[in-house]
């Protein structure tokens, strides 16, 4: 049977206690009070019994999907996202929507005598409080991806930076987990930076990468190959003891690309190569200062 | 009848997930973990770890995900790292063109596979056309 249900009515009739009885319960929950202003709290909580009137009146509560409770549903978006933001916890942030049952609940409970009746109605409540419940957090728990995710984009534009050594000769530092999206903006840089230098001659640098693996090889390889191709040639420096031998029994044919163990090797064959030399100012020429 | 000798005993194990890039780097750093507390050295060390980021990168990309198990195992004499990379994915046809070197069906360089197989003391793979793969390896502490 599909009796049309109290609870928009009661949210409207009691819309001031309901409001105070939720704000006092939240208080008494959470600790949310030291990051949000009672003042905004008590908008967001107002704000959303208007729309849940308006949605349960119009809409009814089966169909949520309908959208008679988008208007709900948004408001618990930027609830959810704002808190996320903010630092609060999952459980801070479900307790939002959660704690609306226990002053919903005792304004059902004054209201309707029939045990029946109330019974049906505290169901109904239950699971549309549930569900707005779950859907806060999905949200929230989007938002705090999101986040994740943003802050793993800006480390790979930090974690790439190539370095002018002298005119014409490049260093490319890199340092931790060389995964495929991070080596194509560490490729296009390095290319970009050839262009706008007329660099050449780029030493590639992998002190700071852990394991060599035969994908990193790889990429290493192609972003030879394509530096080459710009007319750069490259050095791949820092390869330790225990990459070399790794290497070894991986397999890998690292082919004419010249290898140093340390940087300094790596710009003393760089410079070598650009024509240059390094010499201590000669013994005479220090003598004759005196 | 003769006994066969006994089986390497579990000491302690861990599954990881494999399902993205992410889980690659996490199951790469546990086996880091495990063959430090292990004492392997660091030549030791970075050929485990580079066996690993191999297979696990081979469940994900070829397995469609899937788990990788470590374990400490110890028999009589010596101890070790086992590390067993499990997927339900397509399986691979033909395995013995699978671990030569310079075979890829990926656009990768094919030595991934044959390259485990020499990092590690033990190698074993299981696989059935449609049923998935599972691979074996072993390093025993020298």
């Amino acid at each position: 049977m599909n009796t049309p249900t109290t609870i928009p009515q009661m949210i409207e009739n009691h819309r001031d206690s309901l409001l105070a009885d939720w704000l006092q319960e939240q208080a008494t929950i959470g600790s949310q009070r030291l990051l949000i202003s009672d003042a905004e709290l008590r908008q967001q909580c107002l704000d959303f019994l208007r729309l849940l009137q308006e949605a349960t009146a119009s809409g009814g509560m089966k169909d949520m999907n309908s959208p008679q409770w988008d208007r709900v549903k948004e408001l618990l978006e930027s609830v959810a996202t704002s808190r996320a933001q903010q630092g609060f916890s999952p459980t801070e942030v479900a307790t939002f929507v959660f704690s609306l049952k226990k002053p919903l609940f005792g304004r059902l409970r004054q209201d309707i005598r029939d045990v029946e009746n109330l019974g049906r109605e505290i169901w109904a409540g239950t699971e549309m409080i549930d569900r707005l419940g779950l859907y806060t957090a999905e949200v929230y728990q989007k938002a705090r991806d999101e986040t994740i995710s943003r802050q793993q984009a800006e480390m790979l534009e930090l974690s790439t930076p190539v370095v002018n050594l002298w005119e014409g000769i490049l260093a490319l530092p890199l340092i931790g987990t060389l995964d495929s999206s991070r080596t194509q903006v560490v490729m296009e840089t390095l290319l970009q930076k050839i262009v706008d230098t007329g660099s050449t001659v780029a030493i590639i640098d992998i002190t700071g990468v852990p394991t060599v693996d035969t994908l990193v090889a790889q990429h290493l390889l192609k972003t030879v190959t394509a530096a080459r191709l710009m007319g750069a040639d490259c050095i791949i420096s820092g390869i330790r003891p225990q990459i070399a031998q790794t290497i070894v029994h991986l397999g890998v044919e690292l082919g004419d690309v010249a290898t140093k163990a340390s940087l300094a090797d790596a710009f003393q064959l760089a410079l070598k190569r650009a024509g240059l030399e390094i010499r201590r100012p000669a013994a005479s020429a220090l003598a004759g200062e005196d | 009848m003769q006994l066969e000798p006994r089986k390497p005993a579990v000491v302690r194990d861990q599954v990881l997930p494999l399902k993205s890039d992410a889980d690659v780097v996490q199951a790469r750093q546990a086996v880091r973990r495990a063959a430090e507390e292990l004492k392997f050295n660091l030549v030791e060390q970075t050929k485990i770890v580079t066996a690993a980021s191999e297979l696990a990168r081979n469940t994900l990309l070829h397995g469609r995900g899937g788990t990788m198990k470590v374990e400490f195992v110890a028999d009589l004499s010596r101890r070790g790292l086992r590390l067993t990379f499990e997927d339900r994915g397509p399986g691979i046809a033909d395995i013995s063109r699978a671990l030569q070197d310079g075979f890829s069906t990926a656009d990768g360089l094919g030595l991934g596979l044959p390259g485990a197989r020499r990092l590690m003391s033990e190698f074993d793979i299981q696989s059935k056309l449609g049923e998935g793969t599972r691979v074996t390896v072993v390093r025993w502490k020298p």
